[in-house]
């Protein structure tokens, strides 16, 4: 075990999968020499050259286009995004190809791209580097969704992402990239897609979470226990594939649920929780559904700070869930 | 009504870049024979294909007349390790991989015999086992993908090219910009085939570009563009043997721009008449290349026209037997529609086939 960063945990399991397996490629706009803009690939392209960690030209559709044709070929590639904000370009590489070839080709083709982009706020980033856009991929059928909260689930969600074979969205809260630090197992450590992680036990409401939310919700959390309200804090991890039955289980035992994302509200993926909670835990509601999200506006620059979920927001609609019923 | 698009009039390769080398092997007579029977294969599918859609036997089809030559030569000079990247209109790529035509015509009916298991339109058709990769409806993706094939194939040490097929209205996509620019960079082994048909639905090829040819956009990615006849059989198998030993030397991609003209509409969907003259598309029908190699055949004296009629005759025979064996196959399994989203199925997908039976067998939805 070891004391990492976040994204120190990521530069460890590239580096454990390139290690192990010489298929393994990463490519993306300066992921080589310069090690990435966050430091994510640093010290890869010494260690394994650069026909396997690949600078490419300035084209989004170009970095996921090629690594499509690699993984038809055989190869692993990981691709990096530098912002979640400029994945527009591939876009229809990403939804059209990537999420399709298995299904359109009859199970003749499988494709396993792990595409890595580094989103949401924080950061004071404004429009363009800010921005929650999960949803979109959740909505597209054959994609996988994959959001780490601790360096540990960052090494090991992405160890297992790099080694599965569908196409995997490996979506990192690059606000928390640093400021969140933690003991990361050492070698090929794997955490399993579709199983949430129980942060914290509680039995009057439950806090549902992923990424950069989980800090503040475990924050909030402690902010009820003073008030004597028992939180409970479940990170998704995964939102493809979503642990449905341990959603489920949490409201069974508390009876309330607050669910929080930095996203846009509409259509946001917390539609998704409470639509399920409605349909398999209505009769374990005692109160209605909450939701702490981004608001339904363009990522504000000056005033990130008013437009994003804190702890204060999470704890104070937690409070209004418990009074209600 | 526009006036009529000039076409390359002579049948040799014409490198842009002038390092691209002109000569190249030569088919054989028995290698253009074979070619031909391939060309009317191709020109009897898409005639019949055509009637069977307007009949409702299949639910859509896009025809591929006046591009067998280009196709089929093309075809010809790759080997079967070499990787296609395909648009949805490369029957004739097909026909020459070795797709047989049943497996193409339980595609267009998505039967249970097909290997797609129906998850497709007619023709967006794909074979592992011919290393000929499904196509999409998305105009130009393949193009970057066959890229990242060429430098797959590369790490792997496979001394292979990859190649992408696709039209003049692809040249305008962010693919086509993508990808070529990549393969510069990298230096892939990977050929630009662009089957120029003057026709993007019903965009002119000269409002898709000012550029005076497609070929010469390679000089901006640093690769040599060569502009061919693709109605001459053999000018476009030199022009593609020709990129494929420079693709295999290490001296990179070349983008080969081959001339036709699409001698239907782009697809069952579309009445080519709203947008072009008749006048036009009988002048290019004078430029038929089945007609012409069957000329040459004749003219070399190794083909004559008892034997052709005897062909076409076979030819027709042929695709209805094989149409009425494929139109006896039984359906798709209703849920099976659910497969192939991932290797292993989400929870999600369990719960949702698990309700569609339930719907099933309650008479709910009716299969």
């Amino acid at each position: 075990m070891t004391e990492l960063t976040l994204v120190q945990a990521i530069n460890r399991g590239l580096h454990q999968a390139m290690k192990e397996d010489e298929d393994v490629i990463v490519l993306g706009e300066d992921v080589g020499v310069n090690g990435g803009v966050f430091r994510a690939t640093e010290g890869l392209y010494k260690e394994f050259g650069g026909d396997r960690v690949i600078d490419t030209p300035l084209s989004e559709t170009g970095i996921v286009g090629t690594a499509i044709g690699m993984a038809l070929y055989g190869l692993k590639p990981v691709a990096e995004i530098q912002f979640l904000d400029f994945i527009y370009p591939a876009f229809d590489q990403i939804v059209s190809e990537l999420a399709k070839f298995r299904y359109r080709s009859g199970g003749q083709y499988p494709c396993h791209v792990v595409i890595r982009s580094p989103y949401g706020g924080g950061i004071k980033g404004g429009l363009y580097h800010s921005q929650s856009t999960e949803a979109f991929f959740c909505h597209t059928p054959g994609l996988k969704v994959v959001i780490p909260s601790t360096p540990a689930d960052a090494k090991g969600l992405l160890l297992s992402a790099i080694h599965d074979d569908d196409p995997v969205m490996f979506l990192e809260p690059k606000r928390i990239y640093r400021s969140v630090t933690g003991e990361v197992p050492e070698g090929d450590h794997r955490v399993p897609f579709g199983h949430a992680r129980l942060v914290r036990e509680g039995s009057d409401v439950s806090l549902f979470a992923y990424g950069a939310m989980i800090p503040l919700a475990e924050t909030a959390a402690e902010a009820l226990a003073q008030d004597g309200i028992s939180a409970e804090v479940i990170d998704l991890r995964t939102l493809v594939p979503l642990d449905e039955a341990a959603i489920v289980a949490s409201v069974e035992r508390t009876g309330r649920a607050v669910i929080v994302h930095e996203a846009v509200r509409t259509a946001g993926f917390g539609a998704e929780i409470a639509a399920v909670l409605s349909e398999k835990a209505f009769y374990s509601l005692k109160a209605p559904i909450a939701r702490v999200t981004g608001y339904d506006t363009p990522f504000p620059y000056a005033l990130e700070h008013l437009y994003l979920p804190t702890a204060e927001t999470i704890a104070h609609a937690a409070r209004s869930t418990v009074r209600a019923g | 009504m526009r006036p009529r698009a000039p076409l390359v009039a002579d049948s040799q390769a014409a490198p842009i870049d002038p390092s691209f080398p002109a000569s190249a092997s030569e088919l054989t007579s028995d290698q253009q024979l074979a070619a031909y029977r391939t060309m009317v294969l191709a020109r009897v599918i898409d005639e019949r294909c055509l009637m069977l859609q307007r009949q409702g036997r299949i639910g859509f089809y896009v025809p591929m007349q006046g591009q067998e030559a280009a196709q089929v030569g093309a075809a010809l000079a790759l080997q079967p390790d070499d990787w296609i990247f395909p648009a949805y209109r490369e029957l004739g790529v097909a026909l020459v991989r070795g797709v047989p035509l049943r497996a193409l015509l339980d595609q267009f009916l998505g039967n249970a015999r097909d290997v797609l298991k129906g998850r497709q339109m007619p023709n967006h058709y794909g074979y592992r086992e011919h290393n000929f990769v499904v196509a999409s409806s998305p105009i130009g993706t393949q193009i970057s993908q066959a890229v990242g094939a060429a430098m797959a194939a590369r790490r792997r040490g496979d001394r292979i090219v990859t190649m992408a097929f696709f039209g003049d209205g692809a040249t305008s996509s962010n693919d086509f910009h993508a990808g070529l620019n990549f393969a510069g960079v990298f230096r892939t082994a990977t050929i630009f085939f662009c089957q120029n048909n003057q026709w993007a639905i019903s965009l002119p090829r000269e409002r898709q570009t000012r550029s005076r040819t497609l070929a010469e956009k390679a000089a901006a990615y640093g690769m040599p563009g060569v502009l061919v006849d693709g109605n001459d059989l053999g000018a476009v198998h030199r022009a593609v043997a020709a990129a494929r030993r420079r693709g295999l030397a290490g001296d990179g991609p070349t983008l080969i721009e081959a001339s036709v003209y699409r001698f239907g509409p782009h697809s069952t969907s579309d009445d080519p008449h709203r947008y072009r003259a008749d006048a036009e598309v009988a002048e290019a029908k004078q430029r038929d290349p089945v007609h012409r190699l069957k000329t040459a055949l004749i003219g070399a004296g190794v083909w004559d026209e008892a034997r052709d009629q005897a062909l076409w005759s076979e030819t027709r025979s042929e695709f209805a037997r094989t149409l009425e064996s494929a139109e006896g196959t039984p359906p798709l399994p209703p849920s099976s529609f659910l497969d192939d989203v991932f290797s292993v199925p989400t929870p999600r997908l369990e719960e949702e086939r698990a309700r569609f039976d339930a719907e099933v067998r309650e008479g709910v939805v009716k299969p």
